[in-house]
């Protein structure tokens, strides 16, 4: 099979003084090295980080927006899951 | 010359390769076979003008101490003849097609490399200085252009034959990375510049493995153009130097 079309890659980028990697954008590429390469050239020109992640975009599987009711709603109304929710007793200063 | 003369000569020989290089680089903005490749090809080139620009300042400099007076930056790049350049033919090749490209950076870079790691040990303080700070970056150029020659060589059908003609046609001219005249071999002797004749040997391994690797094969033809360092060059510079060059002589000293 001959491609006509570089495959599409999600590039991720942690800055210095970040503990995450976070989602900057995309580019096609041939491959994962050179998808590195092109995210440095891409991504990094003003110093932008020190670690890059690439990942094929078709390995990434995301939620749909139509699903968000059923996935999201209801986390938004349970407020014992906070763990603000619990009053501390006086006497318990460092739980 | 006396040794201030060779040190400038030989700023400029550095120089020069740089901005030419650059300046070719330069005719692919917009024009890159896609988007990401255009932007890493031309921030190649700039890495390599801001080279050039510390090799011309400190020319500069020591153009003074043997001629009172030193030229600008813009002067010696905009202002000099064909004749007075010092760059290596390889880098005033056209650029054809994007093969052509990498196989002539590849075979520079490769060089550059490891002459940038030998000028880091320069006892003269700032060329070891300006070698330091680009031998970060050509780290980068060297693997991106091995990068492409290996996918293009071991790629389709068409881009190994293309690959494999960019390798041949631009042998000729790899000769010249390792030719040393009078002038270098006064400063390699002083400790100042560097014995390219030392760089053939691992240069000729770094590039046969590269090569190996893209299943393209090593050319054996001689490789005995030259010239570059005495101001001989091959009929493109011309045409180049007129594109670079034909504003700052239309309107010298012209500012943005």
């Amino acid at each position: 099979m001959t491609m006509k079309e570089w495959p599409l890659w999600e590039i991720f980028i942690r800055s210095q003084h970040g503990l995450a990697h976070k989602h900057v954008g995309s580019l096609h590429a041939p491959d994962a090295e050179m998808a590195i390469k092109n995210a440095r050239d891409v991504y990094t020109r003003r110093n932008e980080g020190v670690s890059i992640w690439v990942v094929r975009s078709s390995d990434i599987t995301a939620t749909a927006p139509g699903e968000k009711t059923p996935l999201f709603e209801p986390a938004n109304s349970k407020v014992y899951r906070h763990p603000t929710f619990f009053p501390m007793p006086d006497g318990v200063k460092h739980l | 010359m006396n040794a201030d003369e060779r040190v400038f000569d030989y700023l400029l020989r550095l120089a020069d390769s740089d901005l030419v290089l650059a300046q070719r680089l330069g005719e692919w903005v917009g024009h890159g076979p896609v988007l990401e490749e255009d932007i890493a090809l031309t921030n190649v080139g700039l890495d390599l003008l801001g080279q050039a620009r510390l090799w011309f300042a400190y020319a500069a400099e020591v153009e003074t101490r043997f001629a009172g007076s030193g030229r600008s930056e813009d002067a010696l790049a905009f202002l000099r003849d064909g004749a007075e350049f010092r760059n290596l033919l390889l880098v005033e090749q056209p650029n054809g097609s994007y093969a052509d490209t990498m196989a002539r950076q590849f075979y520079f870079d490769v060089w550059h490399r490891l002459l940038l790691g030998a000028l880091t040990r320069s006892r003269d303080e700032r060329i070891a200085e300006i070698a330091a700070k680009a031998a970060k970056e050509v780290a980068y150029h060297a693997e991106r252009s091995a990068d492409w020659v290996i996918r293009l060589g071991d790629g389709t059908e068409e881009s190994h034959a293309r690959m494999q003609a960019a390798i041949d046609d631009l042998w000729m001219y790899t000769g010249e990375l390792f030719e040393v005249d009078d002038t270098e071999r006064a400063l390699a002797g002083e400790g100042i510049g560097c014995d390219a004749g030392l760089l053939d040997q691992p240069w000729r391994e770094s590039v046969a493995g590269v090569l190996a690797e893209a299943t393209l094969v090593l050319p054996t033809s001689p490789a005995t153009q030259r010239g570059g360092k005495r101001g001989i060059h091959t009929e493109h510079l011309g045409h180049l130097l007129t594109s670079m060059q034909w504003l700052q002589r239309a309107y010298p000293g012209a500012q943005w």
